[in-house]
Formats: structure tokens, C-alpha cells, sequence
């Protein structure tokens, strides 16, 4: 090995501290671009390939009854693949020790054999037998969440006849990935279950016997579908068609595309600032470790070493250190997707994985860090270089302090030696302490931003469960119903307060661009359920027009003034035209808002309403609950506590669990920052320290000189990370908004607090660690080599 | 005031009106003030002044590790003085062994490794081990710097500088740290390399006595050579009064 090599070798272990630490800043920022983009593909994939192996439809198509003899005229559509009918409908299960009974799907199955499309994953029991009407499969996760097992009992209501049925398995679909109980955006497995029977028994349930009310079918080339989908309207029309829809509109798809998106927005926007911060500061503190070696460079010029071997020396050096940060980091990533997966599968509900990775993210990883790395050398290399070999090895020269004459000498009575070097550092070294500044600042600022997205997770849930929604209860009817129903909720016993509202679905359109959810008619000037504006005041609704969710508004890129179409999907399925008149601050969902009235007349079905907001006296909910369960016309009530929780819990475990596990990365950058600001200036020092131990200051004066500089250059940098992390926030924030939520930026002195406290904490942990070393440093070698 | 020269060959450097100024304006510091000499091939040379006097920069400008203000230095046909950066890294690489005044060692190689980083990229090197030996030090090859006192250390750098076999030699304050013995047994190396290999050494000291083994002694002051001495009769570095 040249001696060259074995210098690299001993000069790694001599850093290995310092090496280790600036190698962990590199490879947190790898590690989080790795695992994020690991995850994304691997969870794509593995939806994919769900989707496929159990043959998810591409289009759906409701319909109110068709007689079974379409299915062939169906399949004959040009670019159908495959057509199936089947019989579904909404049913009530009643379980034992539940207030109020809980929404359900029931889907037939065919009586022999399995679809041939939306198949089922049988994880528990045995399929179905169509000998016996009374057995059915039961979904997995709601089986879970109220402990049933094969074996066990369940009643039901269907098509308003109750009946007890045998649980003979229990069943995952990629049609079900995503169950909500009915009004509701949070996925929640307890309150909504899914019933598969054979098709003969549902028939009979339903009265459709002979007849389907969905048709499934599977396009060859998507670029049919369009085609396809006038083709099923136009036969199942006549049937009373619902409008047949891609599977880009199935609710279930579209909350798992909108999760797995939103986690792919967060991993392309959100990695980068970390690993683009991570590289700064690699930069950073390469270039001042080499700066550091200015005396050994000059020496092996003089000894007639090339430019170029020098550099490639350093280059190695640096290499190691960057690319060992980023193999570790890569090595971490993989490993953390893993983990990461696992946790999102069962949020996913896919029943197997199929693990992949992005090779784009080992090659930006490394590209970045050792790009990084060697701009940071480079360019101290080049300074370096221009010196004579003579100036190189002499210690840098003192800089002129005549300048600072007169301010420093009234100074100098004020402050003690001590105190007089730390400042004569900072002031002497500008360029250096202004690197130190913003490298610890850019660490603040990810913590900044971080701490203001744990925030803006809270304001999410807190204005839209407790400004927006103040209601306590929300009831759903079965159908549109007369207004006279709203009578009888206000004078239940326990019920303070009741709002109607009516909700339709409908298909949104601007020219191309289209949204399937729903119209919101709400009274004039709503009290429990309202729109508000940017300044969360209420927005009243006005006949004229829609108001739009802002996120809805994005989606179909429309403004107010434009026409917005509406293609009720709903009794008659008029489509209007309504003017857009306002936009709606809304942080969760899609909504579109028109008064309640305007509504009914633009569908010509005067004083219907399709459920109602209640606020409900505490002492008395539960008899309200029981005589809400007791009203025919009431299909779902749903708890505002319930429907938060599991908001709650959707951001905790969907992509918003990322936010802590970044938090955490976050910190260990901000740490890492501050950690090698201390070594690097301590490792710059050592023989100075050393000097001034020698000629009688105490351990302590000599940490001081260090400390003092360091804890200077902290709280220099504790306002420019606040003002850093301000803008940083915004750029995270948006990487964690999803179609699903948005989640805005919030500021509280409290999060920049607790931001500075980190930093403070920090250079105190890194000060400490740094002040072990010098105590303990060894004099007479510090002073005796000199390079 | 150029001498004849001494022994047979041409002039190893030849330097006209050699100028160095640091600094600007008021605080410029004039280092060299028109130096004029000539070096004879083969030659052991002793370069005497104060401390300050410029003895470290003109050794630096002719050893290639500095630049001129003004003034010319020749080695042997070239112009060092017009040399681009890179052929001066050619011209320390092939010919040019030094030893520092402050040893200038590796803190992170052992003696013996750092005899080898020159031995590396040197034309026609002789064996560390063997350099070593030539300073006494065979028997500490494996020590770090720190682990050596600066006599040995300053042995170490004599062994780097010489192991290479250089056409020229520059030592600046070779013996400055050393004790009488140790500093003998140094010049005495010094001695023998320029006798064996034929190189032309050049010592810079302050201490008077070493300018007895010299074949030429110039007197350095205030940036400006005061008087080139050619010794006819010189003494070995063992008989140097110390
Ligand atoms: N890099 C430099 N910058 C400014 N002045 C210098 C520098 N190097 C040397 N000097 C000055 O040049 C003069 C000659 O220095 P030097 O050649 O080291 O003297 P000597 O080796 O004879 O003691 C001294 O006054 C010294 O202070
Ligand atoms: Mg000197």
C-alpha cells in the first residue's frame, strides 16, 4: 500500500468521530430518500398486483335492475374483456352490545366457482356453499374489530328483513381496501362491514332474481374505456342506469391512489429538502476539514506531488467518508421501507407484498453525497493550489487587526482574554463562522418545519371537527325525505339543536376535467356544518351558486364566475349548469356547498332532505341513539367523536405517520449539525488549546475559548433557522397535503421554541462531548507533531 | 562579488537581482532585496544571517516552493523563475530534496513511511531503510512523529530529503533543535551526500562555527548578501566547534 493510502487509512481513524458523525448527517438524508421511494414502488406494485392476481374490475356499473341477458351484450361491447353481474346492496348489522347498528355491503358471489372478476382472498374458513342461504363471508377487518370468527352468528337486516346468518369465512378484496361508514372520508373497519353470499341467496334478499344491480366488466386497452363507459350507460339505461364509472372513481381505489400519491408527493418533495440540507452541510464540513490539512497539502506539493495526486488523495478521503455515509444510509433505507411496509400493508389491507425498489434513489443518493463532498473539497482544493507550496505550509497568516483598532482596544477593557479570543475568532474568520451560522441554522430549519407539519396536523383535525363541525351527531336517511322528518328529530327528548342537509352525489365536470362526489345543500345560514372563508368566518350559502372547496376547485381548475356541470347521479339524473360563486377553506375532503333550497329546486324535488347535523345533549345521548335506532328511515348515524378518532387514526398510520418518523429524522440533522460545527471547530483548534493549556489557562478558560465560540455562533443561528424554517415549512407542508387533506404550515412561538430549545439542547450535548476531548486531551502530542 | 568557481562544472543557480516584497502599500515587507549569486554544481554552501534576514525565502524561490517578485534564478539551463506551476512540481519532483526548518512530518505516518512518500515518486530513490540508517535511525523506522524527539525528528526529515538522491539539497536551520552530537552526526550526513551522490547541498543557519565545513559561506543580511567566502581549507562536520 502507497503511503499515501495508509495516511487516508489513519487519518479516517484518527476522524472516525468526526467521520461518523458527518457520514450519519449524509445517510439520514439517503436514508429517508431511499426508504420513501421504496416504499412508494413497492406499495404501487403490490397494488398492482393485488388488483390483478384477484381481477378488479375497470368499470362499475350501478344499476337499479337488469335483467340478467344484458351481461352478453355487455361483454359484446368492442374492447370488453369480461362482463359479470352481480347483486349488491346496503344492509344493517346488529351486533350485541352496539348502540346503534352498523352500515354494511352485501356482494354476491357467483353459486359455483369463483368471478371471474373482483375475486376474493379467502384469509380465513372456507368459500361459500350455495346449498346453504344462510352462510356468508364476512370482511376481514371488520371481523377484527369486533372479534367474529368463522363459526360465529350474525344478524342482519336486508332489503328491511332481519335474518341471522353463519359466518363461514372471513374475506379481503382489493374492491374493499377502504371501507367509511356512509358521509364520512376517514376509513374505519369497525363501522362498516362487507357481506359476500351466493348469488341466488342475495337475489332472493333483493328481489332479483334473474337480474343484476352492478355490473362489473374489465376493458382490454384503457384507452377504450371512454368508449366503453357511453356504451354500458347507453344499455343499461332503459334499466335505470346510475352511470357507469372507471375504477379511478371506485371510492375504495380512490382513497388507496390518493394515499399511495399522497405519499409519493411526500417522497419527491419531501426527502430532497432533507438530503439537499444534508449535503449542505457535508459541503460545509468537508471543506473546512480540508481547509484543516492546507499545511500537509503544501507539504506534499513541495515534495513535487501533482495537483492532481493530491487531489485524488482527498478525493478518497472524502469518498470514503460520502460514500460510506450514503451506502449506510442506502443499507437504513432499505431496511426502514421494510419495516415501513409492513406497518402500511396492514393499513393497506393487501394480503402479501411484493418488495421493490428504485434504483433512481441509490443513484441520487450517491450522486448527491459525493457530489456534495467533492464540491466541498474541490473547492478548498483549488484555494489551496493557487497558494506556493511555501505559503501553503505556513500557517494561514494572521489577518490585520488595525482595522479593528480602535472598537477592539475599548473593548478589550471590558472583556477578558478569554472572551477577547472568541471574539477575535468570530470576527477574524467571518466567512468560516457564517458557514458555521447557516449550517446550523439550515438544521434548525428542518426541525422548525417539521415541528409547524406536527402543527398543521392538529390545526387539520381541529378546525374541521370543532370549527367547521360543531355538530355532535350526524344522521343519514335511506332516501331523500320530506322535510317533516327534521320535525321529528327536534322534538327527540336529548336533542338540542338539528340542521337539515342534503347531500347528492353527483359527477363535477370542467371541460376534461371531473370529480364524482357530491353536492352539499345546506341551509342559508348554517350553525352545526358550515363552509368557511380563509379567516374561518361562515360563509353563508346564496342561491346564485356552487361554492367550491378550494381543493376541489385545483382538481377541476375552475374559478368563481366559470360554469361548473353537474351530473347528478341521483333519481332522474338531471345535468345542470350552476355558476361558481365562492371558494371554501376547507382542510379535509372535497366538498361543494349550494343552499339547500337552490339545491332542491335545481333537482325539482322541493323540501327533500337526505339527513341531518344534531347537537346532542350529553346527559342524554344515549337515549337519543336508541331512538334514532328505532327510526325506519334513518340508515346510519355516525358519531362526530367516532368520525374523528378515525381521522385521527388515518393520519397516524397513513402517510401522515411519516411525519413523526421524519420528525425524528429531523432531529438527528439538527443534532448532526450542530455535533460537527463543535468537532470541526474543535478539531481546527486543537493546537491552539493545547498552546494556551501549556502557557497556565485552566481547563476550563481553554473550553471556554471553544464553547464561547460555539454557543455564539448558535444563537446567531437560532434566528435565521426560524426565518429559514418559515419558508421551509411550506415546501414540507405541501409534500404532506394529499386529495385526502391538506395540511397547512403552523407557526406558534411555541414550535419555534421548541425548535431553538432542540439547537440549544444540542450544542450543549455536543459542547459537552466536545469538552470530555479536550480535557482530556494529551499536551505534549498536541504540541510536539506539527504537519 | 560572484566567486570563481571552486570545483570543476558548471553553476547549479545562477540568480540576477532576485526581489521578494510581502505585502502591500505600508505593510510590505521587503524579504530580498536584489540578490545576485551563483551556486557552483557539487558544492556544499552555507547561507549565514540573522534571524529575519531572508535566508528561509531565498531558499524557498530557488527550491521552487516560492515565488519572485523580481529577479531571475536559473537552474542549470532553465528559468525557474518562468516556470509554470506544474513544471515546478517537476523540477522538486525530480531534483529538489528539503529539509525544513520546523521537520514538517506527517503526523499520521511512521518515520519510515514517510521516508517512503518521497521514495514514492522519486526517479532513482535509495531504499528508506537504507536512508534511515544513513541518520541512525534504523532502529525507530516504525515510530510516528509524535512518538520521536524533534533531534529525530529532524533526522527523519534529513532521511526524506536525502533518500530521493536529489540533484540539490535545501536545508533550512538543519540543526537549529539538535544537541552538539545529534547535529555533528547531521552535518556529517549532509557531508556525505553531497560528496557520494555529487549533490549540491545548501544549509541556511545562524550558527557561525557550521560555515567551517563549507566549501562557500555567504553572509546574508537584511535581505542582501553581504560577502561570499570561499573556504580553502575546510573541516569535517566531526571537528566543528559547536
Ligand atoms: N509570508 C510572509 N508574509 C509576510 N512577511 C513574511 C512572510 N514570510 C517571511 N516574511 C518576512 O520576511 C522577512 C524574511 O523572513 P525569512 O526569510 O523567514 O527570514 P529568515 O529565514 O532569515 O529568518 C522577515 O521579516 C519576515 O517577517
Ligand atoms: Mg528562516
Amino acid at each position: 500500500m502507497s503511503p499515501l493510502d495508509r495516511k487516508l487509512l489513519r487519518d479516517l481513524w484518527r476522524i472516525k468521530g468526526q467521520a461518523v458523525a458527518i457520514a450519519a448527517v449524509i445517510g439520514v438524508g439517503v436514508l429517508m430518500l431511499v426508504m420513501m421511494t421504496g416504499l412508494v414502488t413497492s406499495l404501487d406494485e403490490t397494488r398492482r398486483a393485488y388488483y390483478e392476481r384477484y381481477r378488479l374490475a375497470d368499470i362499475f356499473a350501478p344499476v337499479t335492475r337488469a335483467p340478467d341477458r344484458l351481461i352478453a351484450e355487455l361483454a359484446a361491447i368492442p374492447g370488453v374483456s369480461a362482463a359479470e353481474g352481480r347483486v349488491t346492496g346496503s344492509a344493517l348489522i346488529d351486533l350485541p352490545g352496539l348502540d346503534l347498528p352498523l352500515q354494511a355491503r352485501a356482494v354476491s358471489l357467483p353459486d359455483f366457482g369463483a368471478p371471474q372478476l373482483n375475486d376474493v382472498y379467502l384469509s380465513a374458513g372456507r368459500r361459500l356453499d350455495s346449498d346453504r342461504s344462510d352462510e356468508i363471508l364476512l370482511l376481514q377487518g371488520f371481523a377484527k374489530a369486533h372479534d367474529l370468527l368463522p363459526g360465529d352468528t350474525l344478524s342482519a337486516t336486508m332489503n328491511g328483513a332481519r335474518r341471522t346468518f353463519r359466518i363461514v369465512g372471513l374475506a379481503q378484496s382489493p374492491e374493499f381496501l377502504y371501507t367509511t361508514a356512509p358521509g364520512e372520508l376517514a376509513p374505519d373497519d369497525s363501522r362498516f362491514g362487507v357481506i359476500w353470499m351466493s348469488r341466488t341467496a342475495l337475489a332472493a334478499a333483493y328481489d332479483m332474481d334473474g337480474a343484476f344491480n352492478q355490473a362489473l366488466l374489465s376493458v382490454g386497452r384503457s384507452g377504450e374505456q371512454a368508449a366503453v363507459l357511453d356504451a354500458v350507460d347507453r344499455i343499461l339505461d332503459p334499466h335505470g342506469g346510475l352511470g357507469a364509472y372507471g375504477l379511478e372513481d371506485h371510492e375504495s381505489n380512490r382513497f388507496v391512489s390518493e394515499e399511495i400519491s399522497g405519499l409519493r408527493a411526500m417522497s419527491s418533495g419531501v426527502p430532497p429538502i432533507f438530503l439537499g440540507v444534508a449535503a449542505f452541510l457535508l459541503y460545509i464540513v468537508v471543506s473546512r476539514m480540508v481547509q484543516a490539512e492546507r499545511g500537509q497539502i503544501g507539504l506534499m506539493k513541495a515534495f513535487g506531488y501533482t495537483n492532481v495526486e493530491v487531489g485524488a488523495h482527498y478525493f478518497k478521503l472524502i469518498l470514503a467518508i460520502a460514500a460510506g455515509g450514503a451506502l449506510a444510509g442506502c443499507l437504513a433505507g432499505i431496511a426502514a421501507g421494510r419495516a415501513l411496509i409492513g406497518v402500511y400493508l396492514e393499513f393497506f389491507k393487501f394480503p402479501f407484498l411484493v418488495f421493490q425498489l428504485d434504483p433512481e434513489a441509490f443513484v441520487i443518493g450517491f450522486g448527491v453525497s459525493v457530489l456534495a463532498a467533492s464540491a466541498g473539497g474541490l473547492i478548498v482544493l483549488r484555494g489551496v493550489f493557487a497558494l506556493t507550496p511555501a505559503t501553503a505550509m505556513r500557517p494561514p497568516t494572521p489577518p490585520d487587526y488595525s482595522r479593528a483598532g480602535r472598537i477592539g482596544r475599548s473593548l478589550n477593557r471590558l472583556l477578558d482574554q478569554p472572551s477577547r479570543m472568541v471574539l477575535r475568532r468570530l470576527t477574524r474568520q467571518p466567512g468560516r463562522m457564517a458557514g458555521a451560522v447557516i449550517g446550523i441554522a439550515a438544521g434548525m430549519a428542518l426541525s422548525v418545519g417539521m415541528i409547524s407539519i406536527l402543527s398543521g396536523f392538529d390545526r387539520t383535525l381541529a378546525l374541521t371537527f370543532t370549527v367547521i363541525d360543531r355538530s355532535d351527531v350526524t344522521v343519514t336517511f335511506t332516501e331523500a325525505m320530506s322535510e317533516k322528518t327534521i320535525l321529528e328529530l327536534q322534538r327527540m327528548p336529548g336533542v338540542i339543536e338539528v340542521e337539515p342537509v342534503r347531500i347528492v352525489p353527483a359527477v363535477l365536470r370542467n371541460g376534461l376535467k371531473t370529480y364524482r362526489g357530491a353536492i352539499n345543500g345546506l341551509v342559508t345560514e348554517p350553525r352545526l356544518n358550515r363552509a368557511v372563508d380563509q379567516d374561518v368566518v361562515t360563509i353563508p350559502m346564496r342561491q346564485e351558486g356552487v361554492i367550491l372547496a378550494t381543493a376541489l376547485a385545483n382538481i377541476l381548475d375552475i374559478a368563481p364566475g366559470e360554469m361548473l356541470t353537474v351530473e347528478v347521479r341521483e333519481g332522474r339524473q338531471p345535468v345542470l349548469d350552476i355558476p361558481v360563486i365562492g371558494m371554501a377553506e376547507t382542510l379535509l375532503g372535497s366538498p361543494a356547498y349550494m343552499e339547500l333550497g337552490a339545491l332542491n329546486r335545481a333537482l325539482r324535488e322541493p323540501n327533500r332532505v337526505s339527513g341531518a347535523y344534531l347537537r346532542v345533549d350529553a346527559a342524554h345521548s344515549e337515549s337519543v341513539y336508541r331512538q334514532l335506532k328505532d327510526m325506519p328511515t334513518v340508515a346510519g348515524v355516525s358519531l362526530k367523536a367516532d368520525a374523528r378518532d378515525a381521522f385521527q387514526k388515518l393520519m397516524d398510520t397513513g402517510a401522515g405517520a411519516m411525519r413523526y418518523i421524519m420528525a425524528a429524522i429531523a432531529a438527528i440533522i439538527t443534532f448532526g449539525v450542530v455535533y460537527n460545527t463543535a468537532r470541526i471547530a474543535y478539531a481546527e483548534r486543537a493546537r491552539d488549546l493545547a498552546s494556551l493549556r501549556v502557557i497556565g489557562f485552566t481547563k476550563g478558560e481553554v473550553a471556554f475559548v471553544l464553547l464561547g465560540e460555539l454557543a455564539a455562533v448558535t444563537l446567531v443561528a437560532l434566528p435565521l433557522g426560524a426565518l429559514l424554517g418559515y419558508y421551509l415549512s411550506f415546501g414540507i407542508a405541501a409534500g404532506f397535503s394529499s386529495d385526502l387533506y391538506q395540511i397547512p404550515a403552523v407557526f406558534t412561538p411555541e414550535s419555534y421554541g421548541a425548535a431553538a430549545l432542540a439547537v440549544i439542547a444540542a450544542a450543549v450535548a455536543s459542547g459537552w462531548l466536545v469538552k470530555r476531548d479536550i480535557d482530556r486531551a494529551d499536551l505534549i502530542t498536541a504540541l510536539k507533531t506539527r504537519e | 562579488m560572484v566567486a570563481e568557481p571552486h570545483k570543476e562544472g558548471a553553476a547549479a543557480f545562477r540568480i540576477n537581482g532576485l526581489t521578494k516584497v510581502y505585502g502591500e502599500g505600508q505593510a510590505a515587507v521587503h524579504a530580498l532585496r536584489g540578490v545576485d549569486l551563483a551556486i557552483p554544481a557539487g558544492e556544499l554552501v552555507v547561507l549565514l544571517g540573522p534571524s529575519g534576514s531572508g535566508k528561509s525565502t531565498l531558499l524557498n524561490i530557488i527550491g521552487g516552493l516560492d515565488r519572485a517578485t523580481d529577479g531571475q534564478v536559473h537552474f542549470q539551463d532553465q528559468e525557474l523563475t518562468a516556470l509554470s506551476d506544474a513544471q515546478l512540481t517537476r523540477y522538486r519532483r525530480d531534483h529538489v530534496g528539503f529539509v525544513f526548518q520546523f521537520y514538517n512530518l506527517m503526523p499520521s505516518l511512521t518515520a519510515h513511511e514517510n521516508v517512503e512518500l518521497v521514495t514514492e515518486i522519486a526517479r532513482n530513490p535509495m531504499a528508506p531503510d537504507e536512508a534511515l540508517a544513513l541518520v541512525g535511525l534504523h532502529a525507530r523506522t516504525d515510530h510516528f512523529p509524535a512518538q520521536l524527539s524533534g533531534g529525530e525528528q529532524q533526522r527523519v526529515a534529513i532521511a526524506r530529503a536525502v533518500a530521493k538522491q536529489p540533484t540539490v539539497l535545501f536545508c533550512d536551520e538543519p540543526t537549529g533543535a539538535l544537541d552538539s552530537t545529534t547535529g555533528r552526526a547531521v552535518l556529517k550526513v549532509l557531508k556525505d551526500v553531497n560528496e557520494r551522490l555529487g549533490a549540491t547541498v545548501l544549509i541556511v543557519t545562524h550558527a557561525a562555527a557550521t560555515a567551517a565545513m563549507a566549501d562557500r559561506v555567504i553572509h546574508f543580511a537584511d535581505g542582501a548578501i553581504r560577502e561570499v567566502v570561499v573556504n580553502e581549507t575546510k573541516l569535517a562536520p566531526e571537528d566543528i566547534e559547536w
